[in-house]
């Protein structure tokens, strides 16, 4: 018998060492989130999956899941905080999702549509951030960058790389290139790396294949992204595949 | 009291620093704009070609604002319009104009007209009857109050149509995640 933790008033399972949102997932239901992928150790950064633990508001992503825990996701006041979290990363970047190769298959883009978000609201920033195409496989659009660090974790972890890295604090903290001329066509990275893939906006894209996908057939045309993602989770073995 | 007939709703539209792509987007509603004329009214539009904004209940403005122009046309149609809505990626966020916002304007201005070869016809434009462009291009939302908004590149007629049958039905507009598109 699985331990389990009361998610909305329902028990989810949980395994030794999962966190409540790798529990919900693997469960099948699903809690918005943007710096967490299934494949890297949470970072608990954007907190798009904040949620209520034991009354108090925490990263669903990096809380370790317990047999106490009572656990709220889905309260007007949680999407009110996420909607809000998603505002201030599109007002933060220069994110012209019409002109961008990422459309359609860009998380925050997604989360946005599927939170019900039809504007920023805030004051946009217009940040002045460059573009680097030095590279002959892949650019960086800084303008779209989220700081999630997902190319940082994939380039150390899985690619042993250490290409990318976070500068700065607050305003000024920002994604940079370790070179010396801080130029990705400087770096050993490749095209066929983990972190080109992991970007969940169109912040690192591979070269000559914008737009190839028609309007209709791109991922989050076809599902929204609370049910790609679910697609995506290590789910559990049900007793029936064991 | 069911027969008794709806109450009449005066519309206005207008495009500031856009591309009329969103109004195209209202005439794509195709046949329901009969069933739409038999409720609305427009006001100043380019259907109408009425040049400035009567007292209407709803104003729908595509494009960011990029010059004074843009301010005056903006604020006539919050001061006359009982609900005002930004339609499209350019009111929303200024769109593909606010790409110049990281830029200098003079530098902008003296690279299109002094120093690229095909446009250098005679200097930078200063007529009078232009209208001087502002330093960065605006969203709506950061000029006058807007009620709501309608996401796209354009929005598709269906998003149009959901908003607008929402309003006439006394309803506030609520969009679906498929209608929220922001391309």
């Amino acid at each position: 018998m699985s331990q389990s933790f009361l998610l909305d008033g329902v028990a989810v399972p949980f395994l030794p060492g999962q966190s409540v949102l790798q529990a919900t997932l693997a469960a099948g239901r699903y809690i918005p989130h943007l710096c967490y992928h299934p494949e890297f150790r949470p970072h608990g950064s954007c907190k798009l999956c904040t949620a209520t633990v034991q009354g108090r508001l925490v990263a669903s992503c990096t809380t370790p899941a317990s047999a106490e825990l009572v656990v709220r996701s889905d309260s007007e006041e949680l999407l009110e905080i996420r909607r809000t979290l998603v505002q201030m990363l599109f007002a933060e970047g220069n994110h012209f999702c019409p002109c961008c190769e990422k459309s359609g298959n860009c998380q925050l883009q997604a989360l946005g549509s599927d939170l019900g978000v039809t504007t920023a609201g805030f004051r946009h920033y217009f940040p002045d951030r460059p573009v680097d195409a030095s590279h002959p496989g892949a650019w960086i659009d800084f303008n779209r960058c989220v700081l999630c660090e997902l190319c940082v974790r994939a380039s150390a972890e899985v690619d042993g790389k250490s290409v990318f890295a976070i500068a700065g604090r607050g305003l000024s903290k920002r994604l940079i290139v370790n070179a010396p001329s801080g130029r990705l066509g400087d770096t050993d990275f490749a095209v066929t790396d983990k972190a080109m893939s992991v970007c969940p906006v169109g912040a690192i894209l591979p070269k000559r294949v914008g737009f190839a996908v028609p309007i209709g057939s791109r991922r989050y045309d076809v599902r929204p992204v609370s049910a790609q993602a679910l697609d995506d989770a290590p789910r559990l073995p049900r007793a029936s595949d064991v | 009291m069911s027969d008794a007939p709806l109450p009449r709703v005066r519309l206005a539209t207008t495009s500031l620093a856009g591309c009329f792509g969103c109004h195209m987007s209202l005439l794509d509603i195709d046949e329901r704009l009969f069933p739409l004329l038999e409720r609305v009214d427009f006001d100043r539009s380019p259907l109408t070609d009425i040049k400035h904004c009567g007292a209407c209940d709803i104003g729908m403005i595509e494009g960011g604002v990029c010059n004074a122009e843009n301010v005056h046309v903006l604020r006539e149609f919050r001061a006359s319009c009982k609900v005002l809505i930004a339609l499209g990626a350019c009111a929303i966020t200024g769109g593909l104009p606010a790409q110049r916002n990281h830029l200098d304007l003079g530098l902008c201005l003296q690279e299109v007209y002094l120093t690229e070869p095909s446009l250098a016809t005679g200097g930078i434009p200063n007529d009078p009857e232009l209208p001087l462009p502002l330093d960065k291009v605006y969203p709506l939302h950061e000029i006058v109050r807007i009620d709501y908004f309608i996401p796209g590149c354009p929005p598709s007629a269906d998003t149009i149509w959901k908003v607008l049958t929402d309003l006439l039905a006394g309803h506030t507009p609520h969009l679906p995640e498929r209608l929220i598109r922001y391309d």
